[in-house]
């Protein structure tokens, strides 16, 4: 490529470079924030904590309600934690520039929703089987739970940051925000949920993970297309 | 027609119902300084969003030596610094992670030069605190470093001035007087006077 008065051979355009580049900033900014790091996941142990609470603390019951209970709580801290991606970098003007990078969008963009899964989905994944033992989940379901956690919540991630890229301009936006991304998130939900009641009697899942992996391999390559595109918009106005 | 480095032709661009500019033509070559000027809310910023690519929402055509910035996008971009409205920094970050993480983004390595240009700046000592430890004005030189840091062709810089005291403000005209003689342009929003340097081409808004 020819750069009009620029020193060409400072100039690497890697791929591998960009994404780590931005995918270190943002857990490195997120590490020096213990708070909005810790914060989804304070709000995943509440819902989960409260249920037995509220409902009833019988075991038979709430081995019956777990899955559900789970995924609703593991969806709804992700959708809180959306706020993060994006809304601080369009405030200080760094996303402006992320956007005037000579490199391709598509990649930043993947690596901000690989930072955003790291500090959400993969946490929310990991405290699951403590959550699942409190609400008496049989043994044979926490694999499930573990694997449609893992496969689910970066399709959650990747389908927020669209939303996410869409309402960044604009003020208190957490409601629009919702509104856009819950019904996108309820295939996810369904899916998921339902492979790990399926775990707890017994039945095979693989039909549940196939489709969620499919969701997650069509999420990985045309989301970003999309949020790409909804940054523009957003900061174009 | 000959080549501009950047032209604008016929920009037409409104907020709010509200006409900003209408038919506006901007012409700018190598070792020129366009200070756009206007009263506040007159579209200055709309204006350089506009010029750089990121705003979308205007009619007419942006040219970047003779194509249009939409189709060279990546090579404009390259050629291109912006230093807009907001400090453009991450305070969580020290300045040298942030100068590191945007030259990573143009596709460049820092080396030693990064030392010997927050020095520059006047930041010597303050390179590894984060910058919410830093003032207003200490904030805009970390943006600064990054024109002395990577070199571009163009510059569009949205009021470079704000919070800068006399001695940096003297540095920057410096620095655009050098851009300009070493084959780069500016394009400038300011409500001062550009004193020192020389080839400026003023262009009023509203």
């Amino acid at each position: 490529m020819t750069v009009l008065g620029v020193e060409n051979d400072k100039i690497q355009f890697s791929v591998l470079g960009i994404f780590k580049a931005v995918l270190v900033r943002d857990l490195v900014i997120a590490f020096r924030h213990p708070s909005d790091l810790v914060n989804p996941l304070i709000f995943f142990m509440i819902v989960v904590t409260l249920f037995p609470l509220a409902v009833s603390p019988e075991k038979q019951f709430l081995a019956q309600a777990a899955p559900g209970v789970l995924w609703v709580a593991a969806l709804l801290a992700t959708l809180l934690s959306l706020d993060m991606l994006f809304q601080s970098d369009f405030q200080d003007g760094t996303l402006e520039q992320l956007l005037l990078s000579p490199q391709p969008l598509y990649i930043g963009i993947l690596a901000k929703v690989t930072g955003h899964w790291l500090l959400s989905g993969l946490p929310l994944t990991l405290l699951s089987p403590l959550l699942a033992f409190m609400m008496f989940l049989p043994s044979e379901a926490l694999p499930a739970l573990m694997i449609t956690l893992l496969l689910g919540t970066p399709v959650l991630s990747f389908v927020g940051a669209v939303g996410s890229a869409l309402t960044v301009g604009l003020r208190k936006s957490g409601l629009l925000l919702s509104l856009l991304v819950l019904p996108l998130y309820i295939p996810v939900l369904i899916f998921s949920a339902g492979a790990v009641q399926a775990a707890t009697i017994g039945l095979p899942i693989i039909g549940h993970l196939a489709l969620l992996g499919a969701m997650l391999a069509l999420a990985l390559v045309l989301a970003p297309l999309a949020i790409a595109a909804g940054l523009r918009i957003s900061l174009g106005n | 027609m000959a080549e501009h480095l950047l032209q604008a032709n016929k920009l037409c661009c409104e907020r709010e119902r509200r006409i900003l500019f209408r038919d506006l033509d901007i012409a700018l070559d190598i070792g020129e300084v366009v200070q756009i000027e206007g009263a506040n809310g007159s579209g200055k910023t709309t204006l350089l969003r506009v010029l750089t690519g990121i705003s979308d929402a205007y009619e007419g055509e942006v040219l970047w030596s003779g194509q249009s910035i939409k189709k060279v996008r990546a090579e404009y971009q390259l050629n291109m610094h912006y230093l807009g409205h907001a400090a453009g920094i991450k305070s969580t970050l020290t300045a040298e992670e942030n100068l590191r993480w945007y030259a990573a983004l143009t596709g460049r390595q820092l080396d030693e030069t990064l030392w010997e240009v927050l020095a520059r700046v006047g930041l010597r000592g303050y390179e590894d605190v984060p910058c919410y430890t830093l003032s207003a004005g200490q904030q805009r030189r970390v943006n600064l470093a990054r024109l002395y840091l990577l070199p571009a062709k163009l510059w569009i810089l949205d009021e470079p001035f704000t919070a800068i005291d006399k001695s940096g403000v003297a540095a920057i005209e410096q620095l655009m007087s050098d851009q300009v003689k070493s084959g780069g342009a500016v394009i400038v929003t300011t409500h001062q006077d550009l004193s020192s340097v020389a080839n400026v081409r003023k262009v009023s808004l509203g």
